[in-house]
């Protein structure tokens, strides 16, 4: 089973730092992230990307699916 | 392609590049000077130019604040990001909209506008830029804490079209010049209000600062921020290529004049410069973007940051019925008071809405 965060409705930069403390947290494996805006798409997004991790983005509805992954 | 193009270094270096040029030409044609654009400085005027404060110099209804929210939804739609969404504490994101106007009126511009004074020679701006960052500090130390102002919800798209909507009506009160018994809308005939390039080319520009700001994400506040915070320096880039090209352009326009004293629209009087930013980036910081970002914001649906822009609106007709914002002999006889207990104020909040709190 892995991780999952909800980081839906956030302001900014919550969405970002939530999820970087979570992967810091985790060293290593799956993480699934549902985001609800483009703008924490992006940035959580280029925060895994620059720290490591491989970002997968799938678009569910109004919704974004990331699944990070080290 | 497009979408890699639009979130690499590239396009918010190309951003920040086209907002500093795009700036220095409204100036030339007409606008303020050190003031092509300048956020709070302009829904000030437009406060002014409803009635909601006398200050005759600067009352106008500035066609850029109606371009970026429009330019804004624009790109939303297109891209499919037209998201209606309320209800994360607006009450709190009024007061802070209210206290952020407080403060960049005590230092005479937004953060936009300290980049702006910055890159035309104003070297006071130094040390709102250094008040700024001191407020965007305090505010990472709450969100470290623990900060949040709570989730918003998905809505009713009628939320999401109320600030759109409310553009678009002052837009038409621009266009029509409107005349009411009552003197209203009011435009100033002398100051800074009765400075202004001409209102399509203004809009065009506005509009398309818009489109590029919400593609981007481009955010005065978050450049520093993010730093701070998380070591990401992508906004940060945005906002040093709007003054490296700015500056630029400044000097090719013969717009450059470095020093102090006699800056325009600007005062000297450094310890009411650093602490109006001070408040005005901490308010920031606690909503979660400058004031731009909450045009962009209120464009792509949230009510939230609409609700801030009001606040802010809101803020600058007390500021001048008041006597706390300033002019370019210093700040108003309220001025610093105000900025005393705006700051109370956000700590109250920064302390209440944090674990610091919560956890006791």
């Amino acid at each position: 089973m892995n991780e999952k965060i909800d980081v839906r409705g956030l302001s900014c930069p919550l969405p970002v730092v939530k999820v970087k403390n979570k992967l810091k947290e985790l060293q290593e494996g799956t993480l699934e992230v549902l985001v609800d805006t483009g703008t924490a798409k992006d940035n959580v997004s280029r925060m895994a990307n620059d720290a490591g991790w491989k970002v997968e983005i799938k678009e569910q509805e109004d919704e974004y699916l990331l699944i990070i992954t080290k | 392609m497009i979408n890699k193009f639009i979130f690499s270094r590239k396009s918010i270096i190309f951003a920040g590049a086209f907002i500093g040029v795009a700036a220095t030409i409204l100036q030339k044609l007409g606008n303020p000077a050190n003031m092509g654009i300048c956020v709070a400085c302009f829904e000030r005027d437009i406060a002014g130019a409803l009635g909601f404060h006398r200050a005759v110099v600067v009352q106008y209804i500035r066609p850029e604040v109606i371009g970026f929210v429009l330019g804004s939804l624009a790109a939303a739609l297109i891209f499919k990001e037209f998201k209606p969404r309320a209800g994360s504490s607006p009450l709190i994101r009024f007061v802070l909209g209210f206290l952020a106007m407080i403060g960049s009126l005590v230092f005479l511009g937004c953060p936009w506008r300290a980049l702006l004074r910055l890159s035309g020679g104003d070297g006071n701006a130094l040390f709102g830029i250094a008040g700024l960052v001191t407020g965007v500090s305090i505010g990472i130390f709450f969100i470290k804490s623990g900060y949040d102002l709570g989730r918003n919800h998905k809505t009713n798209s009628l939320f999401g079209w109320i600030m759109p909507f409310i553009m678009a009506g002052i837009f038409l009160l621009l266009i029509f010049q409107t005349k009411l018994p009552t003197g209203a809308v009011f435009f100033s005939s002398e100051g800074p209000g009765s400075q202004y390039a001409p209102v399509l080319i203004a809009f065009a520009i506005a509009t398309t600062i818009g489109f590029i700001a919400q593609r981007t994400r481009f955010c005065t506040i978050a450049a520093s921020r993010d730093v701070i915070l998380i070591k990401d320096t992508y906004l940060f880039t945005g906002v040093v290529s709007l003054v490296i090209a700015a500056w630029i352009s400044n000097m090719i326009l013969g717009q450059f004049n470095p020093g102090f004293q006699s800056q325009p629209v600007a005062h000297t009087s450094q310890i009411w410069n650093f602490g109006g930013m001070v408040l005005a980036g901490l308010a920031f910081t606690l909503a979660g973007g400058c004031p731009g970002r909450q045009l962009f914001l209120s464009g792509e649906g949230d009510a939230d940051a609409a609700i801030f822009v009001l606040g802010m609106i809101f803020g600058a007709g007390f500021s001048h019925n008041f006597a706390t914002a300033s002019s370019g002999a210093g700040p108003g006889a309220w001025g610093p008071a105000a900025v005393i207990t705006g700051l109370i104020i956000c700590l109250i909040i920064g302390y209440s809405m944090s674990d610091l709190v919560k956890k006791n």
